[in-house]
């Protein structure tokens, strides 16, 4: 595309080299912008740059079955098998898999680390070598296009030159539309769930909080935290609390918890967690941050609240869908109040606006955001009928097409 | 819309078929008021249109998406507007119009995103609806009419006569009406006399813009 090539006031010597440090975690790598660096959404140049993936199934012979996941804010390339730092299952262990809801018997299932990430992706923890430091908050900016840029890039690797879908919640979603947006003859079918098409002010603050819990912490050091045996793990752990928060519900939090104590029978009058929700908060912050870097924390929210899919068409959102031939699936949860129904609906009157093929679901649930990541039956109900009726569309339209 | 499922579930009832036979093979059509899709389904399995479906009940809407149809869920009063002018060839209106509060709103919505409408609906002057006011005294029940007063989405009663009377005073042409008889007998008609008016228990308009 021609907005990622470099233009005349960008000489190739002012692109950002990203080292990537050393790593032993499963799946693929693949180094980018080696021959022509990537321009980002900021202007800055970078490349050569490394890019972390995973990949689950086999791509067919005409290389038409791939399925890209985009993950969320958090999540990683891990979607399917045991999780290489937690031990954990995959994110999207109960959706992707032989025989699930998205099949990989069938599909070849693609996860890309995102820009900024801390899983093997270039990010702010890997090496300048400019200075031969971790590059800390010298690491330039990344958007949700830089995201999907490289993951283009990815894609066209792979010698993939249409993907049968695009899947994403959340922050997935922000790519998702992104994808199908500005590469809509790469993409046969998009679903965004629990998303929007850009990140509310209501947002915003939220991760405005995050940060500022992280850059409060004295370990945070300005950013330049590598290699000084410290971590500003209190205020990625408060910024990780916060954040949960908004992943759930109140119906959700009063029926897993509601007032009960902490392995107490009675409160202590003291600031220890006499109630179970603070001691499970205090858990998904303590747990946090032996996966995840505070910097790509920075990072990666700022690329959310930056997401604005208008505002790149002169603030008309049907305008970055226009005469899109691809097939749309929004799928929303009535309890999730961080991304509500009324984010999908107003991507669904844009789509509307331009006639394009959509589909728009909203499942009852009290699971809040996070609901894309649970067990919801009904949820993947839909999104495998959506699937089955995209690949028959497809072959039928494949059969028009040969007639 | 809330189609009456009794009514869907019974047969891919004939008024289905007759409108499967009216729409163009290959051709654009929105469903405003999908219901479980089963129409929408058939018209793009028999005639591959490229169809769309827009539908007020989320559980409706579940279903269609699930068996793979492009639907949003999406009330018909409000949710038109946002769609462009000369959207679809075909917008369909299949036995929702008696749920419809703004008539007049939605059939002028039908035929802007439309080139054409096909609307269908039960017949208020039918015959046993008649007898039913007249001799039972209570509101008409029926296959087509299956549920009673109270819960009924139904809004607006009226006949094939009174929907002639609208369409001229909105000056829009039916190009063709077929009526469906007790026995699913399908008539293509000119115009509706009476006699149509007393024994027709529900129609299809294909209507154009004027």
């Amino acid at each position: 595309m021609t907005d990622h090539e470099p233009d005349g006031t960008q000489d190739r010597g002012a692109a950002i080299a990203v080292v990537p440090t050393a790593t032993d975690l499963p799946g693929h790598q693949i180094v980018l912008g080696a021959d022509e660096p990537l321009r980002l959404a900021s202007g800055q140049m970078l490349g050569p740059f490394t890019v972390a993936y995973q990949t689950y199934g086999q791509l067919n012979e005409d290389k038409s079955n791939a399925i890209l996941v985009c993950h969320a804010l958090t999540g990683d390339q891990y979607v399917a098998e045991t999780h290489p730092i937690t031990g954990k299952d995959g994110w999207w262990g109960r959706v992707v898999g032989p025989g699930l809801t998205i099949d990989t018997d069938r599909y070849f299932v693609i996860c890309i680390n995102v820009l900024g990430g801390c899983m093997g992706t270039a990010g702010p923890k890997d090496i300048n070598p400019a200075t031969g430091a971790p590059f800390g908050l010298d690491f330039p900016v990344i958007t949700i296009t830089d995201m999907v840029a490289a993951q283009k890039l990815v894609i066209e690797g792979l010698g993939i030159r249409k993907l049968f879908a695009v899947i994403g919640g959340s922050m997935g979603a922000m790519q998702t539309l992104e994808w199908a947006s500005r590469y809509p003859e790469m993409v046969y079918c998009a679903i965004p769930i629990a998303g929007a098409a850009r990140h509310s002010a209501q947002n915003i603050a939220f991760h405005e909080v995050g940060r500022q819990a992280i850059m409060a912490d004295p370990n945070w050091c300005a950013g330049a935290y590598y290699g000084q045996n410290v971590d500003p793990e209190r205020g990625l752990a408060v910024a990780r609390m916060a954040a949960h928060i908004t992943y759930l519900s109140d119906s959700a939090l009063h029926r897993k918890f509601g007032r009960n104590l902490q392995d107490r029978v009675e409160i202590t009058f003291g600031f220890d967690a006499d109630f179970q929700i603070e001691s499970y908060l205090r858990h998904q912050g303590r747990s946090f941050v032996e996966r995840f870097d505070a910097n790509s924390y920075l990072y990666i929210t700022r690329a959310m609240d930056y997401f604005d899919l208008a505002a790149e068409h002169e603030g008309s959102l049907p305008a970055a869908f226009e005469a899109s031939p691809v097939r749309f699936c929004l799928i929303s949860f009535t309890s999730d109040w961080l991304f509500p129904t009324s984010e999908s609906r107003q991507i669904v009157h844009a789509l509307n606006a331009v006639a394009a093929a959509v589909s728009f679901v909203e499942i009852e649930t009290d699971s809040g955001h996070d609901a894309f990541l649970l067990e919801e039956p009904e949820f993947f109900r839909i999104l495998s009928g959506f699937l089955h009726g995209a690949a028959d569309q497809r072959a039928q339209d494949q059969a028009k097409s040969a007639a | 819309m809330n189609r009456q499922e009794t009514t869907r579930a019974a047969r891919i009832r004939v008024d289905q078929q007759l409108i499967a036979d009216m729409v163009t093979p290959g051709s654009r059509l929105l469903d405003v008021g999908c219901g479980d899709g089963v129409l929408l389904d058939l018209l793009v399995r028999e005639r591959q249109v490229d169809g769309r479906g827009i539908e007020l009940s989320q559980e409706g809407v579940n279903t269609c998406v699930s068996r793979g149809l492009a639907v949003v869920q999406g009330d018909a009063e409000t949710d038109l507007q946002n769609y462009p002018d000369d959207a679809f060839d075909f917008a369909l209106l299949s036995q929702t119009l008696p749920a419809i509060f703004d008539v007049k709103g939605v059939l002028r919505e039908l035929l802007r995103i439309g080139r054409c409408a096909v609307v269908s609906f039960p017949n208020f002057g039918y015959w046993r609806v008649r007898t039913d006011l007249l001799f039972r005294g209570r509101s008409p029940m029926s296959e087509n009419l299956p549920n009673a007063w109270y819960e009924s989405p139904n809004i607006r009663f009226f006949t094939l006569t009174d929907f002639m009377d609208l369409l001229a005073e909105l000056g829009l042409n039916a190009e063709q009406i077929i009526t469906i008889d007790r026995r699913g007998r399908a008539r293509s008609r000119e115009d509706i006399g009476h006699w149509t008016n007393l024994l027709t228990e529900q129609a299809i308009f294909l209507i154009g813009r004027n």
